[in-house]
């Protein structure tokens, strides 16, 4: 009943293409960021920003990352971790060897070395495409991680062998390091995440955004167009590993604080990244939000809903039935709604706008 | 076929239309896929605002020919000059930007994207804001978003296709996506316009309308227009000059008149149904 566009007009191009052209869309965004701003930090307690809403927001940043080069370029990446490791090794680089950097400059910097490297192991791409690009960018996720291991420079030849960001402030305020609190490091993701998003979808649905799309969609007729297919492939490694590279910084400098390559391993972070756009829906910016919610929510979940409907088990034998779970999950995902939850939102706004009528 | 007919407007028409200097020239085109010469020294031209059919049976050479001219292809012998400037190897890009577009005989559309979003990817080339503008999605960027919409729209309202304008094109019916292949191309604003097989599939209301299209393309936007069609009534009733190839060599090439009584034509595409008709004595 309250979701109708009876009255709201649309007078020019502006306002039909619009990210949201429904009003009641648009208030319902402005809400939900609010809510962000100014309702999470005060209700939610240190415990489930660390654990659950933290990783969810740079995890989100990683999936439009990923998104933007699989999703709307149509490439195919198993490289995710290595691009955010490389963002993270960079942006330790940095703020060790030049303490005064500003730390945003330093996590920009690091997602421009990411976006450098990426651009790297998109050269195959003009050549090879589909599973053979997948298996080309796991050279790369292999790679990374074997040198950042392999070669002392990259973690200022510590004994330990990990990184530890150190502690750094932004407006007065410490965001990374030890000292900094969760809420400092929530605003500081949250806002990386919103301003992401933002800018992507802005890039997806200017010319450069068709311009991926078409390379994705009919290569050669895209060509025929008029769009080098070099160029546009490189740009979309680039972007993308550009917000893998940030996303890998913050995941140490305001989740982790201090981690090994472990952190940025294939099973650790690729792969769950992947399975994020693939639930969240492929060639949508909202699709990676809600999927990396999803991947990020999930077990945690799965680990407390047992004992709160009064089921106990042993420690082991609950995370093995989580993960079988969640596979599962995964794959009835897929065959009941292959497009996602970017298109299940669509589905159900359909349906609010005709509630109560069925057609 | 109402013969008689189609002669006399044929001929009002030729004798209003004007023609301007020649647009694209090509001289000795040769290129071989392995042993087969799929073009073997073919060389014909086309001038400003013509509408130029290219026929031919299966396999005679008719696609590679428009992808020589494209730069899909990379002929072995021979140069292609257009607008005075010749080439002997065109890239695909080069030939976009000079002003060559073109549609396939299997329609080659962005099938996930809208019809809109197909529409303004042929504007890819118009659009000059770079990437930090297009980032910000806001003053410049944005007017030259809105300046290439309306643009957009200007070819919708033109091919009648404002009711799916934001459909994705994957969901259209056949003809509709012929005529939205149509609308991409015509976006870049082309001055020469390729059009391979665009009335394959359809049927009789459809073929007429595509037929409109292409005509008032070529009349309202003064566009040249090089086609492929295997369906004579159109290609004689719509073409100003045929050129007919057959096993990669140039046949015939005149007005649609001359071809159909040219002797060879008869005997390699219009065959032994030629004097079952009765249109033998002209």
């Amino acid at each position: 009943m309250f979701y109708r566009e009876a009255g709201q007009f649309k007078t020019s191009y502006d306002k039909d293409q619009a990210v949201f052209p429904i009003m009641q869309d648009r208030w319902f965004i402005v809400a939900v960021i609010l809510a962000a701003y100014f309702v999470v930090p005060f209700v939610a307690d240190e415990y489930w920003l660390q654990a659950v809403i933290i990783p969810f927001l740079i995890l989100a940043l990683a999936a439009i990352g990923l998104n933007i080069l699989t999703g709307y370029a149509g490439q195919v990446s198993l490289g995710t971790g290595a691009f955010m490791a490389i963002g993270a090794y960079a942006c330790y680089k940095l703020t060790t060897n030049i303490p005064d950097l500003n730390i945003v400059v330093a996590f920009l910097i690091s997602g421009l070395m990411a976006a450098a490297v990426g651009i790297v192991f998109g050269i195959p791409s003009l050549r090879i495409k589909g599973f053979y690009l997948a298996v080309a960018t796991l050279a790369a996720q292999f790679f990374v991680l074997w040198l950042f291991n392999k070669v002392g420079w990259f973690y200022n030849d510590n004994p330990s062998g990990t990184i530890t960001a150190p502690p750094r402030e932004l407006f007065g305020v410490t965001i990374t390091g030890p000292r900094a609190t969760a809420e400092a490091r929530y605003f500081v993701s949250l806002t990386f995440l919103v301003i992401g998003a933002v800018v992507a979808k802005n890039l997806v649905r200017g010319r450069l955004g068709r311009s991926w799309m078409a390379i994705r969609d009919m290569d050669i007729a895209a060509e025929i167009i008029g769009i080098r297919p070099l160029q546009t492939k490189l740009m979309a490694f680039a972007v993308s590993s550009f917000y893998c590279g940030v996303a890998g910084a913050l995941y140490i400098f305001c989740w982790l604080g201090s981690a090994e390559t472990e952190a940025f391993d294939l099973l650790q972070v690729s792969f769950p990244v992947l399975f994020m756009i693939i639930i969240g829906g492929l060639g949508s910016i909202i699709g990676s939000i809600m999927g990396a919610a999803f991947i990020t929510v999930m077990p945690i979940f799965l680990t407390n809903f047992p004992p709160m409907i009064g089921i106990h088990m042993a420690t082991d034998l609950q995370k093995h039935i989580e993960e079988i779970i969640f596979g599962g999950m995964i794959v009835f995902f897929l065959i009941a709604e292959p497009h996602g939850f970017a298109r299940l939102w669509q589905i159900g706004k359909e349906k609010l706008r005709r509630w109560p009528f069925p057609y | 076929m109402p013969e008689p007919m189609n002669e006399t407007t044929k001929d009002t028409m030729t004798a209003e239309r004007m023609f301007g200097d020649v647009l694209l020239d090509v001289d000795g085109i040769s290129i071989s896929f392995g042993g087969v010469k799929a073009l073997d020294g073919v060389s014909f031209n086309v001038r400003e605002h013509e509408v130029l059919a290219i026929i031919g049976p299966n396999g005679a050479g008719k696609s590679s020919m428009l992808n020589c001219i494209n730069g899909f292809y990379h002929p072995q012998e021979g140069t292609i000059t257009f607008k005075g400037s010749p080439h002997h190897q065109m890239q695909t890009h080069e030939a976009a930007s000079q002003g060559i577009a073109r549609t396939f005989q299997n329609i080659a559309l962005f099938k996930g994207m809208s019809t809109l979003d197909n529409i303004m990817t042929g504007r890819s080339l118009k659009m000059k804001k770079n990437f930090l503008w297009q980032a910000l999605y806001f003053g410049p960027a944005l007017k030259e978003e809105l300046e290439h919409r309306a643009k957009a729209e200007e070819i919708i309202d033109f091919l009648e296709i404002e009711a799916i304008r934001k459909t994705p094109v994957g969901k259209l019916p056949y003809g509709l996506q012929k005529r939205v292949e149509l609308g991409r191309a015509l976006a870049a604003e082309p001055d020469l316009l390729l059009l391979d097989e665009p009335m394959a599939g359809m049927n009789h209301e459809e073929k007429e309308d595509m037929c409109r299209y292409i005509l008032d393309v070529n009349d309202e936007f003064g566009t040249t227009i090089v086609l492929i069609e295997h369906d004579m009534s159109v290609v004689m009733d719509i073409s100003d000059r045929v050129v007919v190839l057959d096993y990669g060599k140039k046949l015939a090439d005149g007005t649609p008149d001359e071809v159909r009584a040219n002797q060879d034509v008869i005997d390699a595409y219009l065959g032994v149904s030629h004097d079952e008709n009765g249109n033998g004595d002209e």
